[in-house]
């Protein structure tokens, strides 16, 4: 693999992960339990979305062969797409939405800030952008798992339930491939070793304010690298694709 | 839910020189929380550089009933206000 198709890969996996989390967030919207966190969500939501946008214009330009964003988010299928298990996991309630949120949160800061200094500038600009975004929503679902944790007894055993249910996905955050070796030895990319020391250690602090108890060592869900998913992933983008499937170039 | 948050006013500062200005209220489940949704609801199109919020129920307000009485004398002194003199020609900002 050259290098120049790792990085368009890398960039699309970016993509990926950020359109998939925003098609979920924005499953929610006109159903938040409140005015303010309504408003939160769909602010989370765009940011998302955003980033997507731009991780996939990125990626139509280091490819060169006109695909543009909606191409790669509305004529791939389910295989083509390297977004993380846990991302596509259903909202379920409040509690499992922001176990969610927290648990990728904590990668992808780590994951963009290096980003941010990387050799290719595009990327990095995108990245110095969109980590200004994420730092917020880690803040606001972080204090939420505090609060939920440290809540009534109800919502400390839910959300000690959503954080056991999502742990098995967290692994493969972590388990990189030919793609992150070479983003990270040819343009300065970040260290998923580190990455995950970083996660373990402010994951713990949090889960620890949180009084919450970090689930054990267990068996790893794996298949983003290599673009298996969960059942919940079909439906997802059946929904969210319906419209340029069935009308295809269709446009406001 | 909300029934059970208490309410927040939200003061914010447009940009730096300015003053916090109230801009609305939110409920919050406490104070972190009301500065979070403060930062969701009134910010969301580059509104401000700095929040406040203070929980409703700390603000001491006048009661609308004392109006006359707080209020109308001050209607009478017209001499309070600096309108008696002439301002300079050149002179901004009065």
């Amino acid at each position: 693999m050259t290098r120049e198709e790792a990085l368009l890969k890398y960039v699309l996996r970016l993509g990926d992960n950020a359109l998939i989390l925003a098609q979920r967030l924005v499953q929610l919207v006109a159903h938040g339990p409140e005015l303010e966190e309504e408003m939160a969500n769909a602010n989370f939501a765009l940011d998302y979305l955003g980033q997507a946008r731009m991780f996939y214009s990125l990626a139509g330009e280091l490819e060169g062969k006109g695909r543009e964003e909606d191409d790669f988010a509305f004529q791939r299928d389910e295989r083509e797409f390297c977004s993380f298990l846990l991302l596509e996991q259903p909202n379920g309630h409040f509690g499992d939405t922001i176990a969610r949120s927290v648990l990728f949160e904590h990668f992808y800061i780590p994951q963009l800030e290096a980003l941010a200094n990387c050799s290719e500038p595009r990327l990095a600009a995108i990245a110095a952008r969109a980590v200004k975004e994420i730092r917020y929503h880690q803040r606001h679902d972080s204090q939420w798992l505090t609060r939920l944790g440290d809540g009534t007894e109800e919502s400390h055993r839910l959300i000690q339930e959503s954080l056991d249910d999502l742990w098995r996905f967290t692994g493969e955050m972590f388990e990189g491939d030919e793609i992150d070796d070479i983003v990270r030895d040819e343009f300065g990319g970040p260290d998923l070793g580190q990455i995950r020391e970083t996660w373990q250690h402010n994951i713990a602090a949090l889960l620890n304010e949180a009084t919450l108890r970090m689930p054990g060592e267990q068996w790893m869900d794996m298949g983003a690298r290599s673009g298996r998913h969960t059942e919940h992933f079909g439906p997802l983008i059946a929904e969210m694709q319906y419209l340029q499937r069935s009308y295809p170039g269709l446009r406001w | 839910m909300s029934k059970d948050w208490p309410l927040y006013e939200v003061f914010i500062r447009a940009k730096s020189g300015l003053s916090h200005r109230h801009a609305g209220s939110v409920h919050a489940p406490d104070d972190e929380m009301a500065l979070n949704h403060a930062r969701d609801v009134y910010t969301r199109r580059n509104e401000g550089v700095s929040i406040w919020v203070v929980r409703s129920s700390n603000i001491i307000a006048s009661d609308p009933e004392e109006t006359s009485a707080f209020f109308e004398p001050a209607k009478d002194k017209i001499y309070r206000h600096p309108t008696f003199y002439e301002i300079p020609e050149g002179v901004e900002n009065i």
